[in-house]
């Protein structure tokens, strides 16, 4: 994987990321360090670009600068930690209520026609559409993409 | 009668026996909000529709019909509720201006038993945060900050200074929800439990925060963060009161089918006398290295008011539960990636102005829209969630989830009752010192004790317990077995009688209205 590179896409001019804790301690707090073990956190995980721009399309959300990765590495760094508990044979837990049926309903229509009140919040509508902008149109490219978001600024 | 007898025999037997209207009750909470606006506890007011409430449950009081307690009581509701026709945020631009179709289950059951909807109170964006501090409304403050008890104690760089520096958080998320409470604005609100955003801001604020069990009170019409372990929650100023909420909040909801099945009967708790047959477990790894000696030494001395009463109390271990914050972090941020994927500006909520395509309009739309909070849990969740991460870390989360589960089953089986531990590390920060903490940091700090349980699903409570050195509250957190909020419930409110927290003394408020904290303090009533 292609090391990150805090190249051209990253806004310029965000400066340093801000340090993890400050020098001004709150009385009480001590440096935090993931959990009550002395367990020191991992490398600073690094994340290719590739998979940058994959979680961007995928969330639809962006990291917006360097801060954003690094909060992502750091969150990564963070959750490494699991893979010092030992789960063989452990089954994975999707719910608390596991041990239970799920309540599941009759299949009869109890209520709707609503469609007014769902609309009404809805900004841009004709008739009783929701009305979306083009589709099948990806997503800008990285060197597009930054004059591109700027404009919905 | 004390301050702590609560709505049951105090204001719910006035506004029977007519000696308070429900109409005044109401217009002295919403002049107590006003002129407590400082806090920005309250994001909207609904002044017009609380006063018609309070209207028509004057009517039904004349005629002799209220519909239960609650009726005419004042309560306030997160912002992350939905509530018919009054705005609904979450503290967030991407729901500014979006006025709910429909009332969440718990709000519809609090309007049907009568209760007063005042207000939508304030807290982090999106539930996510353990100070009420980065909602787009701002941050919450607590009301200790303004405290004869906070002043006394507190030494202020300069007078000018003093009020403007010095004021603390609430801890959160839902902090205006006890901000709200513990102002006396309201007699009770609904918060929202995750990872702790009730116990967090009721240990912070001197109120009583109950997390009920998953599954117990329904989901439907709360905003959901993460589905597994969300839960509403209950902020009360005592513990009997915390009891009547649950009462008519609990009990399965057809349009929630994550809400349990059983019969629900609402219950009153009856006053422990004699301890001698409970067992009191105390997890040892809740001594966290960053736990504060003073809060080290009232759990300590808790756990001797126990012992000297009778009880038995024993250590027990939850090996797991250093790693719950991690956990919690993967499967949080994993739920978080999924249930923020609603907002994309088509149906409801913020739009963007771009146009070009769907997806750009989408990408602007969030961009525009969330935190760097939310959109930091966004990404880290859709990292977790790739298929060449998946195994790795939502899987391998949930399996931990499960070793964490376990750990409780096995205290509990082991004949332990109940287990009493810390709710937070300290008591409530400056606010100009916890920003300086980045959000996910904090979380991770604030939410070791009381994560834990949101990961198991079982009930636990914060009780307030003493004032720190700081004149800060401090409160303790008691964990019950699932669906067992009668003895949960029963145990805090016997330890609440042996502390006698001490009544907020707002010396601000008093000045302005002296009249309403009368009535709602107590003495005159009994």
């Amino acid at each position: 994987m292609r090391a990150l590179l805090l190249g051209p896409w990253l806004r310029a001019g965000r400066g340093l990321p801000r340090a993890p804790g400050s020098g001004h301690r709150y009385r009480g707090h001590s440096e935090y360090r993931g959990h009550s073990g002395h367990r020191p956190q991992g490398p600073l995980r690094r994340v290719s670009v590739e998979v940058l721009e994959h979680l961007e399309h995928l969330a639809l959300v962006d990291f917006r600068d360097a801060e954003g990765v690094e909060r992502l590495q750091k969150a990564i760094q963070f959750a490494d930690q699991l893979h010092e508990v030992n789960t063989d044979g452990v089954e994975p837990m999707d719910s608390v209520l596991e041990d239970r049926c799920l309540y599941l309903r009759e299949d009869d229509v109890t209520e709707g026609n609503c469609t007014k009140e769902l609309l009404e919040n809805a900004r841009e509508k004709v008739e009783e559409y929701f009305v979306a902008p083009p589709g099948n149109i990806p997503l800008p490219k990285l060197e597009e993409r930054e004059t591109f978001l700027q404009g919905s600024q | 009668a004390a301050l702590n007898d609560g709505l049951r025999s105090q204001v719910s037997a006035a506004l029977k026996e007519g000696r308070v209207a429900p109409t005044e009750l109401c217009q002295r909470c919403l002049a107590l909000i006003k002129s407590t606006k400082f806090l920005n506890a309250y994001i909207t007011v609904a002044e017009e529709t609380a006063l018609k409430q309070a209207e028509e449950s004057e009517e039904r009081y004349k005629r002799g019909q209220p519909l239960g307690i609650l009726d005419g009581i004042p309560i306030a509701v997160k912002d992350n509720f939905n509530t018919a026709g009054i705005e609904t945020t979450c503290a967030s631009n991407m729901l500014k201006g979006y006025i709910s179709p429909y009332n969440a289950t718990v709000v519809q059951k609090l309007l049907d038993q009568g209760a007063v909807l005042l207000g939508k109170t304030n807290l982090d964006e999106f539930a996510m945060g353990s100070g009420s501090t980065d909602g787009v409304f701002g941050p919450v403050r607590n009301p200790w900050s303004y405290s004869k008890q906070y002043k006394e104690k507190s030494v202020p760089k300069s007078h000018s200074e003093d009020e403007e520096s010095n004021w603390v958080i609430t801890g959160g998320s839902s902090g205006g929800s006890a901000a709200a409470v513990s102002s006396f604005t309201c007699f009770a609100a609904l918060g929202s439990d995750t990872g702790g955003s009730t116990r967090n801001p009721a240990a912070h604020c001197g109120v009583v925060g109950l997390k009920p069990t998953y599954g117990l009170i329904s989901r439907h019409g709360l905003i959901p963060l993460v589905n597994s372990m969300d839960v509403p929650g209950i902020l009360t100023r005592c513990v009997d009161d915390a009891a009547v909420l649950l009462g008519s909040l609990a009990g399965h909801d057809p349009k929630d089918s994550t809400t349990i099945q059983d019969d629900f009967k609402p219950f009153e708790l009856p006053n422990l006398t004699d301890v001698s047959k409970l067992s009191i477990g105390i997890p040892k790894e809740y001594h966290a290295p960053e736990l504060s000696s003073e809060i080290l030494a009232l759990w300590s001395k808790a756990a001797d008011l126990f012992k000297n009463a009778g009880a038995k109390v024993v250590e027990v271990s939850l090996p797991h539960t250093p790693y719950s914050i991690v956990c919690y972090h993967v499967l949080c941020t994993a739920e978080v990636a999924s249930n923020m994927a609603r907002f994309d500006g088509l149906e409801y909520g913020h739009r963007s102005d771009v146009k070009d395509s769907t997806e750009s309009m989408y990408a602007a739309t969030r961009r525009e829209g969330f935190n760097d909070v939310v959109r930091g849990r966004i990404l880290s969740g859709n990292y977790f969630l790739l298929k060449q991460n998946y195994e790795k870390y939502f899987v391998k989360a949930q399996k931990v989830r499960r070793l964490i589960a376990n750990d409780f089953v096995k205290v509990f089986r082991s004949g332990v009752d109940i287990l009493l531990t810390p709710t937070t590390l300290s008591d409530a920060a400056p606010y100009t010192e916890f920003i300086q903490e980045d959000n996910r940091t904090r979380s991770a700090q604030d939410d070791i004790l009381t994560q834990a349980a949101n990961m198991a699903g079982l009930p636990a409570i914060s009780v307030p317990t003493a004032l720190s050195e700081r004149g800060l509250p401090v409160g303790l957190q008691f964990i019950g077995r699932s669906f067992q909020e009668k003895q949960l419930l029963t145990v805090a409110k016997w330890f609440e009688k042996q502390v006698q927290f001490p009544v907020i003394q707002l010396e601000e408020v008093k000045r302005h209205d002296s009249d309403v904290f009368q009535h709602q303090k107590s003495a005159s009533f009994s």
